[in-house]
């Protein structure tokens, strides 16, 4: 057989229920129809019914299968998945509804996450499979959405959106640096010099990378290697990533710094960089209690202060961050004050202030 | 393949409980049948006990004839789990809008059951349908079935990534341009560039359908389209007035919450002043179906989001205000304007620079005039506050 290369991926077309066939680029409006449950209606007057539910992204060829089971009995075997990771079964036929919801839960993936919710967490490989995690992903994420659950479903109103992500580094494959509350990993160790790094990487591109200059050559023992200036380390890992005998991974000093207030979407407000909120939580497997406790408190500050539809930054904007730490019973620190590149732009220019 | 070694996950074992999806349940039920994934299972449970992951660095592997798709992965204690001392990721380039028939799902399916881990991710963050460890003589098996079946590999490295997209008009109304189809157009478009690192550093696309950004474009990708309009919103007072009937407070939580206060409410009808509007969606998202986005509709390009690694995170700022691209020339000049910047940005770039931190470094106004745009004032918040001017006309006097 020739070895085929380069025909990109199937054409969307072939994978489009016949109802989107027919109605692209025709539909006239949308509506929640109960939680995790939304109807689209076409010009045409068709009606196609979207049935979200939970997916842990992790996903087994089993569990998969189990959803294309699911697509075939109830949505003429089609199906998709957000760009939140959550699983979608698209149907024509309301009567549907009902039994696939039962089955879903049944097979343990509620269903929420549409309109005024708090969806999916967005999440990057952890331990599960990453070499620069300085914590893992799946694990919170788990832990989070076990403690948030009834905000998925709609067992619990919430004012509007929140998006939380999580990055287990500062890499930030999860680009979690727009989201309403953000779970970042980190570490607080200076990388340690491996004796044999000359052998496995360019000195000039290893002190090039360091954005502080941190990094310089130097000679131990009469071969050539790099030394830390270790006050000048800002843990970024960006050495690491040019350089695998720099690690910086630390059984106890790795761990958990949370962010709020950011957003992609322009609506309202224009798009947001999430703020520090917590500099370190300790990573505490299996389930991260530290962690859960503060994400848990700043949703309910938020779902208890925020107007209709107002997002996390929204919000702190209006009642001002002095309010939020305190609502939070956060200890205001060295660390949240910026000193990095744009630093002078996050400092308070003004005598208009929130009194606390 | 038959079962692999049982480890005790006493900690793992914990996140089986609760009501969110468990995403230890899976990889339990992939070590059915995969003594990968069994494995996984004891150096997971490892890492949950140190505190400390237990895989290093990348190497390179692949295809023949690509250089991304594949990120090799080894475990640091391949001795003691040896079925996953090598276990590489496989990207594949989803289909535009992550649309699947169950059929194709299943082809998948059977593919990675057989020559995997029976792990995956629906999806990667950058929006691949990820195929989570692999030894590399089963690389080649691997993507000949794919492209059998009709799929190809996605980008990794410092290569254009692969694209992705809302899913538009295939199921939104707010859709003001056709996602999926220049998605779809941009990915066939640039296949080497996929496949075959030659750049700085990662290049991401993003197309979003309208300023709600779903897909978070703005934030994630060196190239954010995000659909836009230009005329006037199209009202239907009739509903307006429904809305308001049925309880909502139009002035409190619409009118005086508009970023331009460019709307009145008279209590009866709603007035709003286009020239005003900003096209933000706050309005049409809270009274759907009474507003919704104008007729004249089409996207704006962005350029230059990252996250912070290494000069600091950056969302994209405007390159073009406003393009329609289901016309032939400005989706050809779209192309050629992509052509552009990567010829720039090859050429100056240093190792590792997204495109965004380039383009601060050598100057804005110096990029444009290098990838050959006349700089306008919707390209800025506002112009420079400090008077530090490179004048051009008296240095060549």
């Amino acid at each position: 057989m020739e070895r085929r290369t380069d025909i990109g991926p199937p054409h969307y077309t072939k994978f489009l229920p016949p109802v989107i066939q027919k109605n692209y680029g025709k539909w006239k409006y949308h509506e929640g129809v109960r939680p995790g449950v939304m109807v689209h209606v076409a010009e045409s007057g068709d009606k196609l019914y979207t049935i979200r539910a939970a997916s842990p992204r992790l996903l087994s060829v089993q569990k998969i299968r189990q959803y294309c089971d699911l697509a075939d009995k109830y949505c003429d075997g089609y199906l998709r998945f957000t760009s939140r990771n959550n699983v979608e079964f698209l149907t024509t036929k309301e009567e549907n509804i009902e039994p696939l919801i039962a089955e879903l839960e049944a097979l343990g993936h509620p269903v929420g996450g549409v309109g005024r919710s708090i969806s999916n967490i967005v999440h990057t490989q952890g331990w599960v499979h990453c070499h620069s995690a300085a914590t893992d992903a799946s694990g919170i994420v788990k832990s989070v959405m076990d403690d948030l659950i009834d905000y998925f479903t709609g067992k619990k109103e919430v004012p509007g959106k929140l998006r939380i992500a999580l990055a287990c580094c500062l890499n930030m494959c999860g680009a979690v640096h727009c989201s309403d509350i953000a779970i970042l990993g980190i570490h607080r160790r200076p990388p340690k010099v491996m004796a044999n790094l000359s052998q496995m990487c360019e000195i000039p591109n290893v002190v090039a990378a360091c954005p502080t200059a941190a990094i310089r050559p130097a000679k131990v023992d009469g071969k050539d290697t790099v030394e830390i200036i270790e006050e000048q380390c800002m843990y970024c890992a960006n050495c690491f990533s040019v350089c695998p005998a720099l690690p910086m991974a630390d059984a106890e000093l790795d761990g958990v710094s949370i962010w709020v207030g950011g957003k992609v979407s322009n609506a309202r407000s224009q798009p947001m960089f999430s703020k520090l909120a917590v500099p370190y939580l300790p990573n505490n497997p299996p389930r991260w209690p530290e962690v859960v406790q503060t994400v848990r408190k700043i949703v309910e500050i938020w779902v208890e202060h925020a107007e209709p539809d107002e997002r996390m930054g929204e919000m702190i904007q209006r009642i001002g961050w002095p309010r939020f730490f305190r609502l939070a019973g956060i200890q205001f620190s060295k660390e949240h004050i910026d000193d990095y590149r744009y630093a002078a732009l996050s400092l308070k220019r003004t005598a208009q202030l929130h009194q606390s | 393949m038959a079962e692999g070694k049982k480890y005790e996950t006493p900690k793992l074992d914990e996140l089986e409980k609760g009501a969110w999806p468990s995403f230890v349940k899976e990889i339990k039920a992939a070590a059915q049948k995969s003594p990968m994934a069994a494995a996984l299972l004891g150096q997971l449970e490892q890492s949950y006990n140190e505190k400390i992951g237990h895989w290093k660095h990348g190497g390179i592997v692949g295809v023949v004839g690509y250089g991304g798709g594949v990120i090799g992965r080894y475990s640091d204690l391949g001795d003691k789990y040896p079925e996953v001392a090598h276990f590489h990721t496989i990207r594949i380039n989803h289909p535009a809008g992550w649309f699947y028939t169950t059929e194709a799902l299943r082809g998948l399916c059977d593919i990675w059951e057989e020559h995997g881990s029976g792990l995956t991710n629906m999806h990667g963050s950058t929006g691949d349908i990820i195929f989570l460890g692999t030894t590399t003589d089963q690389l080649e098996k691997v993507f000949s079935k794919l492209t059998a079946l009709g799929f190809d590999l996605g980008g990794s490295g410092s290569d254009v990534r692969t694209p992705s997209c809302c899913n538009g008009m295939a199921r939104c109304e707010w859709a003001c341009y056709d996602t999926m189809k220049v998605c779809y157009n941009l990915t066939m478009a640039f296949q080497d560039e996929i496949h075959r690192p030659a750049f700085p550093y990662k290049f991401k696309m993003k197309m979003a359908g309208c300023p709600n950004d779903c897909v978070a474009a703005i934030a994630r990708a060196d190239l954010s389209i995000i659909g836009t309009w230009k005329d006037e919103i199209q009202q239907d007072d009739e509903l307006i007035k429904k809305f308001a009937d049925e309880g909502l407070d139009i002035q409190r939580q619409i009118v005086s919450r508009c970023p331009t206060r460019c709307m009145d409410w008279d209590g009866k009808k709603l007035t709003i002043n286009n020239e005003n509007c900003v096209k933000c969606m706050f309005c049409i998202n809270s009274m759907p179906r009474a507003l919704a986005p104008g007729k004249e509709r089409g996207a704006m390009v962005l350029l230059g989001a990252k996250a912070p690694i290494v000069q600091g995170a950056q969302l994209s700022s405007v390159l073009i205000p406003f393009i329609d691209l289901e016309d032939e020339e400005s989706w050809n000049d779209l192309k050629q304007l992509l052509e552009n910047i990567w010829e720039v940005w090859c050429e100056e770039g240093k190792n590792r620079e997204r495109v965004g931190e380039f383009a601060l470094r050598v100057g804005f106004g110096n990029f444009l005039e290098a990838i050959g745009l006349e700089p306008t004032p919707e390209m800025v918040a506002y112009p420079r506050d400090n008077p530090y001017v490179f004048y051009q006309t008296a240095k060549k006097e």
